[in-house]
């Protein structure tokens, strides 16, 4: 079996920091090779390699027996390689056909051959299983459309090495079958991929080899049979994950917290009621478009509604964020690179970002510097936020998951009542993950209340007291029993297409 | 086939880390590049390397003229760095200046001259031959510097509400009232200047404090053009503004929701920071340092001109902020960098016409000055994430 990229000693290092130290790896042609590992373990330093971004610092790559160092991206490309990101590289205001041919398009005298162009577009649009318009614009599509358009690309140029990076954490489930039935296409073709993902189980599904990195350097490889999830996690992190989920402290109390009646917002919410009482974590089930972000926003005052009422420790909730926040609510939005954080401002800024307030003085509200740098490095402390010089550091040179963590620790700060917690292990890995949990325990634990808003039903599952579902803006489903019956739910959530 | 690696190998030394002579002398001049004096050392190297060449750029008497044009640009600059931080940008300070100027002369003037203002909408109603309102009543420059800043703190309202509540674009917005305020302060003269002024006005834009005189000891009677200027009103008034400047942006929880919104809109939206309030206020500040500028200008020029925001003024002032290193893009600003890009813009500008180059010419280097100053902001914001990853 010969190996169409081959990695020989490979380091690449950042100020004398290596992101991947002394890797010796093979991707067999034709073979899918999946590759995990925490964020920051360096998957995406190597895959910058692969692409031409960056060269390495010492040791080479083969292509196919032959040294290979592109450049650049365009060298890369030239050579075969294709990358399917989470962030599309599509033009949102052109047309797939436009998108596909972007670098040449089919002409005739000298001008555009629409007809061609058309009729190819169609064609490569077949073979990722797309029935759509050429010329619909790419931003008119679903974000599993979009990904398949970037795939039928890849395919355009005869791409003989497929990178997948977290290919499906924008799509919906049927968006992700339907992902996987053209990667099975792909695999038959006899193309090599590579396939990096944080879900695992998708992983052990598609590949035919494992590779796992840690702190940069391959710890464990092989044949995908010899792996099950239990020693994906071990090498990844380099332990036992006893649970993938704390235990909970303390059982839910009986006040009820925060409370919800006739939530109504036009062709979004219709009729939501519900309730959380102090201590609780109550899930919120969803797929995407079922309501579930947008009733956080419209609870957190961000959206208006039409109708209903809200109230918060017996009191009614108006106004906006700000009046919401000093009635005791936070919310962690699903976007925390867009909505959660200050990317390039000092990670001590983001965390104190909520009670900045608080450190105002006199009456002008000057800081107090000590107060403020106290107060953070607690929190930075007490959250386990893997970070240096907290004043200067900004905020976007963490992980994910310590990222998330900011986000978290900047509304624990303020001490609220409610926490909304859209979708926070997002992006996260799996040892950030848990600490995540431990977080949403710690809040409970602490007499607060906690909507758990996720689409990855086994969180929710292993996390909460309660978990209500959503379709089409209305409560579908309330599940309160433990176990929780994990076809009931899914039927709930499901509940238009199925039926 | 398995097969495990065993894991925590020990590192090798990355090659590029070993310290070369010529990798330090990259590192020393990154950590020059980078730093916030880096246009102060900038500034002193132009001025050391012209000085064989231009042998009057050192003496007193034209230092005490170089600082003298810093002040009140420093003090408009300083508004435009608010602006700035938000990402926004105002273009109307300018033309805030001229109407200011016009508003507080027709006010405080002390005389008119028919001749000239008799065609002027304000002619009898405001102004007449016996000058403004204001004339000799007591404290009448203090009205008449608070009837200006007020005028001012309300454009800015209204500039801030457009941008804040309507979510117009700040530069479409600053653009209507630049037109709009520019033309309003020409109307009301008829495009003519108001003379006459009171002394106690003229004295913020030229009084001097100290004074130095290099000379002989025994001369029994110095004549005035050998007294140079050395502190004066205007340098306490912009220093003034400055210190304030500083400690509001950098050390209040005011400019921390400044740079909160410069930086992210949304999320510091959604983390509670009042952005509308802070949008709005960061305009008022801008206009109102426009007006204190104004002040500064006209009482140094002795004339409200309506013309006074005319011209390079903009360039001058956006130039001056940009080239001390505060970002067009918002969250990245210090006052001290304006403080240092005026003084190299002053700087420039005095040189330039010391070597008595047109007017056209100097603008075309200024031009060029602001363009290389563009480049090196993107080489410092480069060098800075690659400092970390």
């Amino acid at each position: 079996m010969t190996a169409l990229l081959a990695f020989e000693e490979l380091t690449k290092a950042w100020f004398g920091v290596p992101a991947v130290a002394d890797l010796t790896l093979a991707v067999p042609e034709g073979a899918t090779l999946g590759l995990i590992g925490e964020n920051g373990a360096g998957k995406s330093t190597l895959m910058n390699v692969v692409g031409g971004v960056t060269p390495p610092t010492s040791g080479r790559m083969l292509w196919r027996g032959a040294p290979y160092a592109p450049r650049s991206a365009a060298e890369a490309t030239a050579r075969g390689v294709a990358f399917i990101h989470q962030e599309l590289n599509l033009f949102a205001n052109l047309s797939i056909a436009e998108n596909l041919f972007v670098d040449g398009f089919p002409t005739r005298f000298g001008l555009i051959d629409r007809a061609a162009t058309a009729e190819r577009t169609r064609a490569m649009c077949a073979r990722v299983g797309l029935d759509l318009d050429p010329a619909t614009p790419v931003g008119e599509l679903s974000p599993g459309e979009r990904q398949l358009v970037e795939i039928a690309k890849a395919l355009h140029r005869e791409a003989d090495l497929i990178i997948f990076d977290e290919p499906t954490t924008s799509l919906t489930p049927r968006e992700t079958a339907r992902l996987f039935e053209v990667i099975a296409r792909l695999k038959a073709e006899g193309r090599t991929l590579i396939y990096i993902s944080h879900i695992l189980g998708d992983v052990a599904r598609l590949s035919d080899r494992i590779a796992v990195l840690r702190d940069g350097r391959l710890v464990d490889e092989g044949a995908a049979a010899a792996f099950d999830v239990g020693r994906m996690i071990r090498s990844m992190i380099g332990r036992d994950l006893a649970g993938m989920y704390p235990p909970r402290s303390r059982p839910p109390g009986e006040a009820v917290v925060f409370e919800a009646r006739g939530l109504d917002q036009p062709g979004v919410l219709a009729d939501v009621g519900f309730s959380i009482r102090a201590g609780e974590i109550l899930g919120l089930f969803g797929l995407m478009g079922s309501g579930r972000s947008e009733l956080a926003r419209a609870i957190f005052g961000l959206d208006p509604l039409a109708d209903g009422t809200m109230t918060l420790a017996g009191r009614p909730l108006a106004g906006g964020p700000g009046a919401r926040i000093a009635a005791g609510l936070a919310f962690v939005t699903e976007n925390r690179r867009e909505e959660g954080l200050l990317l390039e401002s000092p990670v001590a800024e983001n965390l104190s970002l909520v009670v900045a307030r608080g450190f105002g003085r006199g009456p002008f509200g000057v800081i107090d510097a000590e107060a403020h740098a106290v107060a953070t490095e607690r929190a930075k402390t007490e959250l386990g936020v893997r970070a240096g010089a907290i004043a200067v550091q900004p905020v976007k040179a963490l992980s994910g998951g310590n990222q998330q963590k900011v986000v978290i620790g900047k509304w624990l700060m303020r001490q609220p009542k409610l926490f909304l917690l859209d979708e926070p292990t997002r992006g996260v890995d799996v040892g950030a993950k848990f600490e995540i949990y431990a977080l949403a325990d710690r809040m409970a634990a602490a007499g607060d209340a906690v909507l758990f808003i996720s689409s990855e039903l086994e969180e929710l599952i292993g996390m909460c007291d309660r978990i209500l579902v959503m379709s089409r803006g209305e409560i579908a489903g309330e599940f309160a029993e433990s176990p929780f019956r994990r076809e009931a739910i899914l039927a709930a959530a499901f509940r238009e297409t199925v039926a | 086939m398995t097969e495990t690696r065993p894991a925590g190998a020990i590192p090798r030394p990355d090659p590029s880390a070993a310290a070369t002579g010529a990798s330090r002398l990259g590192r020393r001049a990154r950590s020059l590049l980078l730093s916030d004096y880096f246009v102060l050392w900038l500034s002193l190297a132009y001025f050391l390397a012209l000085l064989p060449f231009l042998p009057t750029l050192g003496t007193p008497a034209n230092l005490a003229n170089l600082l003298s044009n810093m002040w009140p640009l420093l003090v408009v600059a300083i508004g435009q760095t608010f602006v700035l931080t938000i990402a926004g940008i105002d273009l109307s300070q300018g033309s805030v200046a001229g109407l200011t100027s016009v508003v507080g002369a027709m006010l405080l003037a002390t005389a008119a001259p028919a001749q000239v203002l008799s065609n002027a909408p304000i002619w009898g109603v405001v102004l007449t031959e016996a000058g403004g309102p204001l004339a000799g009543v007591a404290w009448g420059t203090a009205l008449g510097v608070a009837a200006m800043v007020a005028l001012a703190a309300l454009i800015g309202l209204a500039n801030g509400a457009a941008v804040a509540v309507l979510r117009m674009p700040a530069f479409m917005v600053t653009l209507v009232t630049m037109i709009a305020v520019g033309a309003f302060a020409i109307w009301l003269t008829q495009s003519n200047n108001i003379r006459e002024l009171p002394e106690d006005f003229v004295a913020l834009g030229k009084g001097t404090l100290v004074s130095v005189y290099f000379g002989e000891r025994a001369e029994p009677q110095i004549p005035r053009r050998q007294l140079h200027d050395f502190v004066t009103w205007p340098m306490l008034i912009a220093l003034g503004v400055a210190v304030l400047a500083h400690v509001a942006l950098n050390r209040t929880v005011f400019g921390r929701w400044v740079f909160a919104v410069g930086v992210n809109r949304t999320a510091a939206e959604i983390s509670g920071v009042p952005v509308r309030r802070v949008i709005v206020a960061v305009f008022v500040i801008s206009a109102v340092c426009a007006a204190i500028g104004s002040v500064l200008y006209t009482a140094r020029l002795e004339t409200g001109r309506p013309t006074l925001g005319g011209g390079n003024f903009l360039l001058d002032v956006i130039g001056a902020t940009v080239i001390g290193g505060t970002s067009l893009f918002g969250g990245k600003a210090k006052i001290l960098w304006t403080f240092f890009g005026v003084l190299f813009f002053v700087l420039l500008s005095n040189t330039l016409n010391l070597m008595n180059l047109s007017a056209f010419h100097i603008d075309m280097v200024k031009g060029g000055v602001i363009l290389a100053a563009a480049l090196l902001d993107v080489a410092r914001t480069r060098m800075s994430r690659g400092a970390a990853p």
